[in-house]
């Protein structure tokens, strides 16, 4: 369990006041100057000994992210955005951090944006978001009006700014490209990669698009140093993360632990078990909407961190741990899903557009078991056929559920199907 | 330069070339729906996926810029599977009534699917049915069959320049329209009916009218406007059902303009199939040996000063030729071609083509426009333009009326008097010129339409002369309005006061007998009391006055030759044999002249075709470009400081043959805001 000193979250729960006094109490805005006086290499080459890897989902490594930023400009400005379009089925970390914490983003914009020589960070925040994007904004003001921000930003000599722009509430414009497209003005729809968002992004600059957790844990990442993070977790899975615990426990919450906390560990110390006690447990999605779903027998001994759920064929995605206890009706719960990523597809190529409303209405039958065996391969074969033939991961996003329930509970859906025919047949 | 391995053949291609473009190289085939190579890269569709090695997932070949090293595979299971389920994904809200499609047979949804389909279907929920969408009287929508590539919008947007089309919605339930639901704002349009890859849009008067493997095609030119564009005219027996676009690169490339396009109903409506002769103020029907007879008798005694002929907008080299000859057996040489009484001169070649070419506007970075509107002239040439200030960044200024040209345009007005600023170099247009690797000044044949006309083509010869000579680029160019127009020039069919001229001694009595070749856009009313004998294709303005009447061909039934506003010779083709009794116009001439006892010394086209070679150079080069020598042209005069008076105000009716189309007429209608008013036939 995560000791208290090594928390970079101290104020998730919101017990103090999200204000820059307060923040500066608990050590944000603390020798930024000095950090940046150490120069954009050394950040860069501090982040990726850390071994932080982004906290959106794909866990791609941060520090290697920031190094692909052109190091001259070539005329263009570059610039950092960051994704706090969360909108995820399951998270809810980005919103605590921004709504308690503002200023370690805010902070880690700076830092960020100075290590990638952006001229500004956007961050791009969902329009649900109300209460957040103010306190962002606020704490914008706040930084503005100590100097830490603006012209010559902490009296380093370097000049950022930091732009808030409110979402619409598409789930797409979380993907990096939509959100850039977004921001532009445009009709949430991912571009083509090549070329990627660090040659030609928002407005056609060099653009870095990262996580709101992965930047504001820059700062004290740096502040601490890139050995104090990678100390914890285990190699390739380093530091802490937040992790949101929802569904059938006792006590739902977003909590900061170390990464590979056992799964068990994390529900029943956090979220005071699941409800009705462990051996109640039915299924879990470890880690958001998008990853497939792991029975209990998995879940009994996995660890929460990136290898270790792909090693079971899963993900650790956004850390949300979706809790399903044995009055799940699972089929119904993946079918949902479906409908989700039905609903949030942006239409712009075949297999999305046209593969998700095929496969929901599918699994819709399934659900009440009006279908035939032989659709469910039918149905994986959909899933094979989306999968990996879009332009951007939302058509992964959208199968991988369907393959999780069918490759733990396949039992569950022919047992529907036989007693639909049974009770047909009399 | 990249080398690539596809399909275990190695191929070098130039940089910025894509996988798919360079499997193409090698002859490889790679599906395709969103794909165009003449549109910005969508990547949407996903039919065009192949294996990248060292990729985890099969790539999108379209969008995925050739890299040196790569190794492609399209021939794996993995892309057989990948091509089969988008098909499929395709297919599912795809209504599959090909047998009541417009597109059926030509479609590439179907062609595609009986190539890379699976051919059987496991869809067993109910298909996504789309309202239509109504976007006026030139394309009939269906919109349920679309599979959203976006070329249409893609059109609309990068090459017509009309953002009116997008898509609303999203995911499945996305849809394609035109913004409120109204008709595309361009000239343009028709071409999305090409682009649409289904039958989602199809064209609406053609809409049921023929299955696409009943017609016979025959490629041939157009005459709607002076660039020519290639097109290809489609015909079931005598009728010709449709006119699609032929590739030319250095003309068309593959669009054309909605005139040019569904024009083809005009060639049905109020056509001459027989001749006719006025008896007691009447026009009445005749046989040709009564017309001929007619001719022969109004003739006596009428000496060769008392004869002129006007040729029309679409009139052919062999006609214009043919008529001129005959004029000159009866002893005339009055005959004028043009009828918009432009101060354009016949005799130096540079001075009334355009020497760049059509092609130069996409190398030139200064072009000078003076009393010329592309959008409504020469559509495709706009769309040319528009291209050229995109890509290469072409700067253009305009002296005429400012319109919307769907490009950024620096307006200096519409007085013609600003050309001697420009010419002494105090007027901005100059340094632009001046400045310019490859300045290019473009003049209308509404500037040189006035009094001033002949002083006006002075001043472009010279700011051409002084600004855009370069090295083997002569920057002077002139836009013609007329098919005809540089065809009667190259023959010298120009006289000294012009069609006015000849309208004044015609009411003066001094002129006894005038043909008409075609030529409608005058107001004949002046030929009340003269004998008019008028050889043309449609009942419109040239036979209000006309005491004998010969039915000709259009420009779909026979074979002639056209120089278009680049110099350019290239023939059209019988598509379909003419009405009734019409006739090829010069096979009449040369008829009349056997009736008149000087037979003209032709019997075939071949021979007449000898003949004006022997005229005009390089007449028997078809499709070819000469570079034609500088000179001087027009006459120094005072431009008087009057505005430009527009050429067209009406683009769907400037000829017979459109005025002749309900099609024309309708779309005038849906666009509204274009008044009826058109070239000046109209009082």
């Amino acid at each position: 369990m995560l000791a208290d000193k090594d928390r970079i979250f101290t104020n998730l729960y919101g017990h103090q006041s999200p204000g820059i006094d307060a923040a500066m109490k608990r050590g944000d805005w603390d020798g930024t100057k000095e950090l940046i006086e150490k120069g954009r290499d050394w950040i860069i080459s501090e982040m990726k000994e850390s071994g932080l890897r982004g906290r959106g989902g794909a866990g791609f490594p941060t520090g290697l992210k920031w190094s692909f930023m052109p190091k001259e400009s070539d005329g263009r400005p570059s610039y950092l955005v960051v994704n706090a379009d969360e909108g995820e089925p399951g998270t809810c970390k980005d919103r605590d951090l921004m709504r308690h914490d503002p200023h370690k983003l805010i902070e880690g914009c700076l830092v960020a944006g100075f290590a990638m020589n952006a001229v500004a960070a956007y961050i791009y925040i969902r329009g649900e978001f109300y209460r957040e994007a103010e306190a962002l904004e606020s704490a914008v003001e706040e930084a503005r009006a100590k100097g830490f921000l603006g012209e010559n930003a902490c009296g380093t000599g370097y000049s950022f700014d930091v732009h808030v722009h409110k979402g619409a509430g598409a789930y797409i414009c979380g993907e990096e490209t939509a959100l850039i497209e977004s921001l532009e003005g445009k009709k949430g729809q991912p571009r083509l990669k090549p070329p990627f968002p660090a040659n030609v992004g928002v407005w056609g600059c060099p653009t870095t698009v990262n996580n709101v957790e992965s930047i504001a844990v820059a700062p004290t990442i740096l502040r601490r140093g890139a050995a104090w993070f990678s100390g914890l977790g285990r190699p390739n899975n380093t530091g802490t993360k937040v992790f949101c615990i929802s569904g059938h426990v006792n006590n739902p919450c977003n909590v900061e632990e170390e990464m590979g906390i056992p799964l068990k560990e994390l529900i029943e110390k956090h979220a005071g078990g699941v409800r009705g006690g462990w051996d109640n447990l039915l299924a879990v999605i470890p880690g958001g909407s998008s990853v497939p779903v792991l029975p209990k027998s998995i879940c009994d001994d996995v660890l929460m961190d990136f290898d270790s759920l792909r090693d079971v064929q899963s993900g650790l995605g956004t850390a949300a741990v979706i809790v399903m206890d044995k009055s799940t009706d699972i089929v119904k719960a993946i079918a949902r899903l479906s409908e989700f990523y039905k609903h949030e597809s942006c239409g712009q190529c075949t297999p999305c557009r046209e593969g998700t409303g095929w496969m929901w209405r599918v699994m819709e039958r399934l659900v009440t078991g009006e279908a035939d065996k032989s659709e469910i391969d039918m149905l994986l074969e959909v899933t094979k056929q989306v999968e990996g033939h879009t332009i951007c991961a939302l058509g992964d996003a959208a199968a991988w559920p369907i393959q999780g329930l069918m490759r733990h509970f396949r039992h569950e859906v022919e047992a529907r199907i036989d007693a639909y025919h049974a009770k047909a047949a009399e | 330069m990249p080398t690539l391995t596809i399909d275990g053949t190695e191929v070098t291609v130039e940089p910025g070339t894509t996988v798919l473009q360079a499997c193409e190289e090698v002859g490889v085939e790679v599906p395709r729906f969103c794909y165009h190579e003449r549109l910005s890269i969508a990547g949407n569709c996903r039919m065009c996926l192949v294996d990248m090695e060292k990729s985890p997932k099969p790539i999108a070949s379209c969008a995925m810029p050739a890299g040196d090293g790569m190794v492609i595979h399209t021939n794996t299971e993995r892309v057989k599977k990948a091509r089969e389920g988008v098909m499929e994904f395709l297919l599912i809200n795809h209504p599959l009534d090909c047998p009541i499609c417009d597109q059926g047979g030509e479609c590439d949804l179907q062609d595609q699917a009986m190539a890379f389909g699976r051919g059987h279907n496991r869809f067993d929920e109910n298909k996504r049915a789309v309202e239509d969408k109504e976007m006026g009287p030139l394309i009939s929508t269906t919109m349920t069959r679309c599979i959203h590539c976006m070329r249409c919008v893609r059109f609309s947007e990068e090459v017509a320049g009309v953002p009116d089309m997008g898509a609303l919605y999203r995911g499945e339930n996305m849809q394609i329209t035109t913004y409120l639901e109204k008709t595309l704002d361009s000239e343009m349009s028709g071409n999305v009916v090409d682009l649409c890859p289904v039958g989602a849009l199809t064209s609406k008067p053609y809409a049921f009218t023929a299955r696409s493997w009943e017609l016979k095609h025959t490629e041939t030119i157009d005459v709607m406007d002076a660039l020519g564009s290639n097109i290809r005219v489609d015909t079931r027996g005598a009728a010709v059902m449709r006119i699609l676009p032929r590739l030319h690169e250095e003309i068309n490339e593959e669009w054309i303009s909605d005139k040019t396009r569904y024009v083809f109903d005009g060639l049905k409506s109020r056509r001459l199939d027989t001749p006719y002769v006025r008896k007691s103020k009447k026009l009445k029907d005749a046989s040709w040996g009564e017309a001929f007879k007619a001719i022969k008798t109004r003739l006596k005694g009428v000496k060769g000063t008392e004869i002129a002929a006007i040729v029309g907008d679409q009139a052919d080299m062999e006609s214009m030729t043919a008529l001129k000859d005959l004029l000159g057996t009866l002893g005339s040489k009055r005959i004028e071609c043009r009828q918009d009484g432009s101060a354009v001169e016949a005799g130096v070649r540079s001075g009334y083509i355009m020497n760049n070419g059509i092609m130069g506007v996409e190398d030139a970075d200064y072009l000078l426009m003076v009393g010329v509107n592309p959008r409504l002239e020469a559509p495709s040439l706009n769309v040319r333009i528009r291209k050229a200030v995109r890509h290469s960044g072409l700067k253009v200024g305009n002296i005429g009326n400012a319109e919307d040209l769907t490009y950024k345009v620096a307006e200096f007005g519409d007085d013609a008097s600003l050309l001697n600023a420009v010419l002494d170099g105090s007027h901005e247009a100059a340094d632009g010129l001046k400045k310019a690797e490859r300045p290019m000044i473009l003049v209308g044949q509404s500037a040189l339409g006035s009094d001033d006309g002949s002083a006006v083509l002075k001043a472009t010869r010279d700011i051409a002369d002084k600004y855009c000579m370069r090295d083997g680029w002569n920057g002077f160019n002139m836009l013609h309005n007329a098919a005809a127009r540089v065809g009667g020039l190259d023959l010298g069919l120009t006289t000294d006061a012009g069609v006015d001229g000849i309208l004044d001694d015609a009411e003066a009595g001094k002129l006894k007998i005038v043909f008409l070749l075609g030529a409608d856009e005058v107001d004949t009313t002046a030929l009340k009391d003269t004998t008019v004998i008028y050889i043309g294709t449609h009942g419109d303005e040239g036979v209000k006055n006309a005491d004998v009447i010969l039915p000709a061909s259009a420009y779909t039934e026979k074979s002639g030759t056209y120089a278009n506003t680049e110099g350019r010779f290239q023939r059209t083709s019988k598509a379909a044999f003419a009405p009734g009794e019409a006739r090829e116009d010069w096979t009449i001439f040369r008829a009349l002249s056997d009736v008149l006892g000087d037979t003209l010394p032709y019997d075939n086209l071949g021979q007449l075709r000898a003949r004006i070679a022997k005229d005009v150079a390089n007449f028997d080069d078809i499709d070819v470009l000469h570079p034609a020598e500088w000179g001087e042209f027009g006459v120094k005069g005072k431009i008087s400081s009057g505005g430009i008076a527009p050429a067209i105000d009406n683009f769907y009716h400037t000829n017979p043959i459109a005025r002749a189309s309900q099609i024309m007429s309708d779309c005038i209608d849906a666009r509204g805001g274009l008044v009826e008013e058109a070239t000046g036939t109209h009082g």
